[in-house]
C-alpha cells in the first residue's frame, strides 16, 4: 500500500470515466459560447424558409456552426445548391488544420475512435483537448478526454438549436422583421478577434471591398473571388512585412 | 424535407466530415506544406467579411449608406461594441447589433 500511494491517485485520474468527465467539464465555457450561435441559426434556419427536419439533420449531420450560419444565409438568397456546397468546403478548410495538428496523437488509435473522433472535430473542442494531448502525463486515455468534450458539444450544439427553432416558429412573419440582422452582427463579433495584425485588417478589407464589387456575379460566384482575393492580399502584405522588416535589419 | 434540403445537407456532410477525418484516415500518407498552411489562416476572416459587407451595405441588391438602412446602423453599433470590448468581442457585437436593432424597430420602425 505505501508504494501505490503516491501514483495511485494519479493513475485513478486516467481511467476513461475520469478523462471523459473532465474532457465535458472543461467545456463547459465553451457550452455556454454555442448558445447564441445555436439559437440564431434555428431561429434564421426557419426565417429562410428550411423545413424543421432540414434544419435538425443539418445541425444533427454537418454539425458546424459556421457552416450552417452561411448555408442558411445562402439558401434565404436562393444560391444554388453547388455553391453552398463548395463555400461549406472553403469554411470548413480550417479543420484540416485541426486534423494535422492532432494527427500524430490520434494516428496511434484504431479507425473505430478516429472516424467518431474526427466527425466531431469542432474548434472548440480542437481548442480544448489540444492542451490535454500536449500535457506531460502518460495517461493512455487522453482519446476518452477528447470524447467527452466531443459529446458536451455535440449534444449542447442539438439543444440549442432546436430551442432556436421552437422560437424562430413561434415568431409570426419572422422573416419580414429583418431579424436575419443577427447573421451579420454575429459574424462581425466573429471576426474581430482574426483581426490582431496588419496582414490580417487588409485580408478583413479586401474580401469586403471585394465582395461588394462583385456582388451581382451569377452563381455567387462574387463571394469565392472576394475570398480568394482577401487570403491573397493577406499572405502578399505579409510577405512585404516581412521582407521589410528583415530590409531595415540590413 | 424536400429533395433540395435533402442535396444540402448531404453535400454539406459529406464535405466537412472528409475535411476532417480524410487526413486521419489516410493518416501519415498526407503533408500539408507550410505555405499551404498559413493561407489557412486566412480564410475564416476572408469568408466572414465577404459575407457581412453585402449584407450589410446592400440588404436590397444595391448599395445603400443611409440611416434607413438598419443592417448598416446595427452592424456599425457591433463593429464599435466589438472593438472597444475585444476581449468579449462576440458577447459585445451580437448584444449591441441587437439592441441597437430592437431600438430602431421600436422608435422608427
Amino acid at each position: 500500500m505505501s508504494i501505490n500511494e503516491g501514483s495511485t491517485p494519479a493513475v485513478q485520474n486516467y481511467i476513461p470515466s475520469r478523462e471523459f468527465m473532465k474532457g465535458a467539464r472543461d467545456t463547459i465555457p465553451l457550452l455556454l459560447g454555442a448558445l447564441p450561435f445555436g439559437m440564431i441559426y434555428g431561429t434564421l434556419a426557419i426565417t429562410a424558409g428550411l423545413s424543421r427536419a432540414a434544419a435538425i439533420g443539418m445541425s444533427a449531420l454537418v454539425f458546424a456552426g459556421s457552416a450552417q450560419f452561411i448555408a442558411v444565409g445562402l439558401i434565404a438568397s436562393g444560391t444554388p445548391v453547388l455553391v453552398i456546397i463548395a463555400t461549406t468546403f472553403i469554411v470548413n478548410l480550417r479543420h484540416l488544420l485541426y486534423s494535422t495538428t492532432l494527427l500524430p496523437h490520434l494516428k496511434k488509435l484504431p479507425v473505430i475512435w478516429r472516424m467518431p473522433l474526427a466527425f466531431w472535430l469542432t474548434d472548440e473542442t480542437f481548442a480544448v483537448s489540444v492542451h490535454r494531448w500536449m500535457a506531460e502525463d502518460s495517461s493512455p486515455n487522453k482519446h476518452w478526454y477528447q470524447l467527452g468534450s466531443s459529446l458536451a458539444m455535440y449534444l449542447n450544439w442539438q439543444f440549442w438549436c432546436f430551442m432556436g427553432l421552437v422560437l424562430g416558429e413561434s415568431i409570426p412573419n419572422a422573416a419580414e422583421w429583418g431579424l436575419d440582422v443577427a447573421m451579420p452582427v454575429t459574424f462581425i463579433g466573429m471576426t474581430i478577434p482574426f483581426v490582431k495584425n496588419l496582414p490580417m485588417l487588409v485580408c478583413v478589407l479586401t474580401a469586403s471591398f471585394c465582395a461588394l464589387v462583385f456582388n451581382g456575379l451569377p452563381y455567387k460566384a462574387g463571394l469565392m473571388i472576394a475570398c480568394a482575393l482577401g487570403i491573397l492580399s493577406g499572405l502578399i502584405s505579409e510577405r512585404l512585412r516581412r521582407a521589410g522588416r528583415s530590409g531595415r535589419r540590413i | 424535407m424536400s429533395g433540395t434540403e435533402l442535396t444540402i445537407i448531404l453535400g454539406m456532410t459529406l464535405v466537412t466530415f472528409g475535411i476532417r477525418g480524410l487526413i486521419l484516415l489516410f493518416s501519415g500518407r498526407i503533408e500539408i506544406s507550410g505555405a499551404w498552411e498559413s493561407a489557412l489562416v486566412y480564410v475564416p476572416p476572408a469568408v466572414l467579411s465577404a459575407i457581412i459587407a453585402p449584407s450589410v451595405l446592400m440588404p436590397r441588391g444595391s448599395l445603400d449608406v443611409s440611416f434607413g438602412n438598419f443592417y448598416l446602423i446595427s452592424g456599425c453599433a457591433a463593429l464599435i461594441a466589438g472593438i472597444i470590448f475585444h476581449r468579449y468581442a462576440l458577447w459585445a457585437a451580437i448584444v449591441t447589433g441587437l439592441a441597437v436593432f430592437g431600438l430602431y424597430r421600436f422608435f422608427l420602425l
